[in-house]
């Protein structure tokens, strides 16, 4: 097995430096001559704030004003881990072996840790509202939590196989589109909330997504992380 | 130059960095890193931004393409990393090089 050249031919290091150096310098260029002082979308945003339902901008544009964008961006998540699943486990239903015994002092700290970053997480998800938070810092930290977990030895959810583990992972894209559609249906167009319940309706779309996420964060590092060997092996043996 | 142009500009440097290191890596798991540069550069020129709008607080809209970007940035990763592991676990190589792929491809196909 010869080992990869790290480095490419001076002639393609060259001509790289003169592509990349260009570009980079049109795109600071054009980065550079944007209006300064420009309002941009901030006043449109501050304007309509009371009509989504909730206090914080960044929130209300991603479950409200832009609800387009962050549905289709979870099913770029569900999409990928789809993916990364049919590359590495599919091949078998076992969960791939992180770790196999971590040390105490780990194991430890893993469990005082654990329940602290789900509470956490909570946190997150109904600070959203109102403050810097919300499904995706929600997730993130439960998802965190569960690699945790593998990397302490604990994590083989012997449960979280097959369907279970494919109807966490679609969830959170579910229910945001039967809500989308739901909203149609009732409101006449795609993610137009009726004005009592948008802030019900946004928190469970955000609840179900930070299961979702948190799933979806957990099984891309985990089926992601057996040596190759193993992968090899499984892969072999499924044939 | 404002604090906020600095960042700006910055993640122009990033970006341009991440492109260089794409090209010239022929390395899959250089290239995943080069693409990660890269998209942090995406991010820095977002929260640059953002910060250009008069007043104290930023414009939250590009502060949530960001966060979206993120997660949709770890989830690519996830899975160029898995298609180059897989690339590895069936060739034994590394890169795209078609020599490579090509002496690994008949390998594989036993």
């Amino acid at each position: 097995m010869a080992e990869p050249e790290l480095r490419s031919p001076l002639a393609v290091r060259a001509a790289a430096l003169a592509i990349s150096g260009g570009v980079g310098a049109l795109l600071i260029r054009a980065l550079l001559v944007l209006p300064k002082d420009e309002a941009g979308l901030a006043p449109l945003v501050k304007a309509n704030l009371d009509a989504s339902g909730v206090k914080n901008p960044v929130t209300a544009v991603l479950l409200n004003f832009r609800g387009y964008d962050t549905m289709l961006e979870i099913a770029v998540l569900v999409l990928a881990t789809i993916g990364v699943l049919s590359l590495t486990i599919a091949h078998s239903d076992k969960w791939p072996t992180v770790a196999e015994h971590a040390a105490p002092a780990l194991s430890a700290l893993a469990r005082f840790l654990a329940p602290a970053m789900v509470l956490v997480s909570g946190y997150l998800l109904w600070a959203g509202e109102h403050a810097p938070g919300g499904a995706f810092q929600a997730g993130s930290v439960l998802g965190a939590a569960g690699i945790l977990l593998a990397l302490s030895g604990y994590a083989r959810p012997a449960g979280m196989t097959g369907f279970a583990l494919r109807a966490a992972i679609t969830v959170g894209f579910i229910v945001f589109l039967a809500a989308a559609i739901g909203d149609m249906l009732i409101e006449g167009a795609l993610l137009e909330y009726p004005a009592d319940h948008a802030k019900t309706i946004m928190l469970a779309i955000e609840a179900w997504l930070t299961v979702s996420i948190a799933v979806i964060l957990a099984s891309l590092f985990i089926s992601s992380a057996s040596p190759v060997e193993e992968l090899r092996r499984r892969i072999r043996g499924g044939r | 130059m404002t604090q906020a142009d600095l960042y700006t500009v910055a993640g122009g440097v990033l970006f341009t960095i991440g492109l260089y290191g794409l090209i010239t890596r022929p390395h899959l798991l250089y290239k995943v890193l080069a693409l990660n540069v890269a998209s942090g550069g995406v991010f820095m020129v977002f929260v640059g931004v953002a910060r250009r709008v008069p007043g104290p607080a930023p414009d939250p809209l590009p502060h949530a393409m960001v966060l979206t970007g993120i997660v949709v940035t770890v989830s690519s990763t996830a899975y160029a990393l898995a298609l180059a592991k897989r690339i590895f676990t069936e060739t034994g190589m590394a890169t795209l090089d078609s020599a490579d792929t090509m002496e690994g491809g008949e390998d594989a196909a036993e």
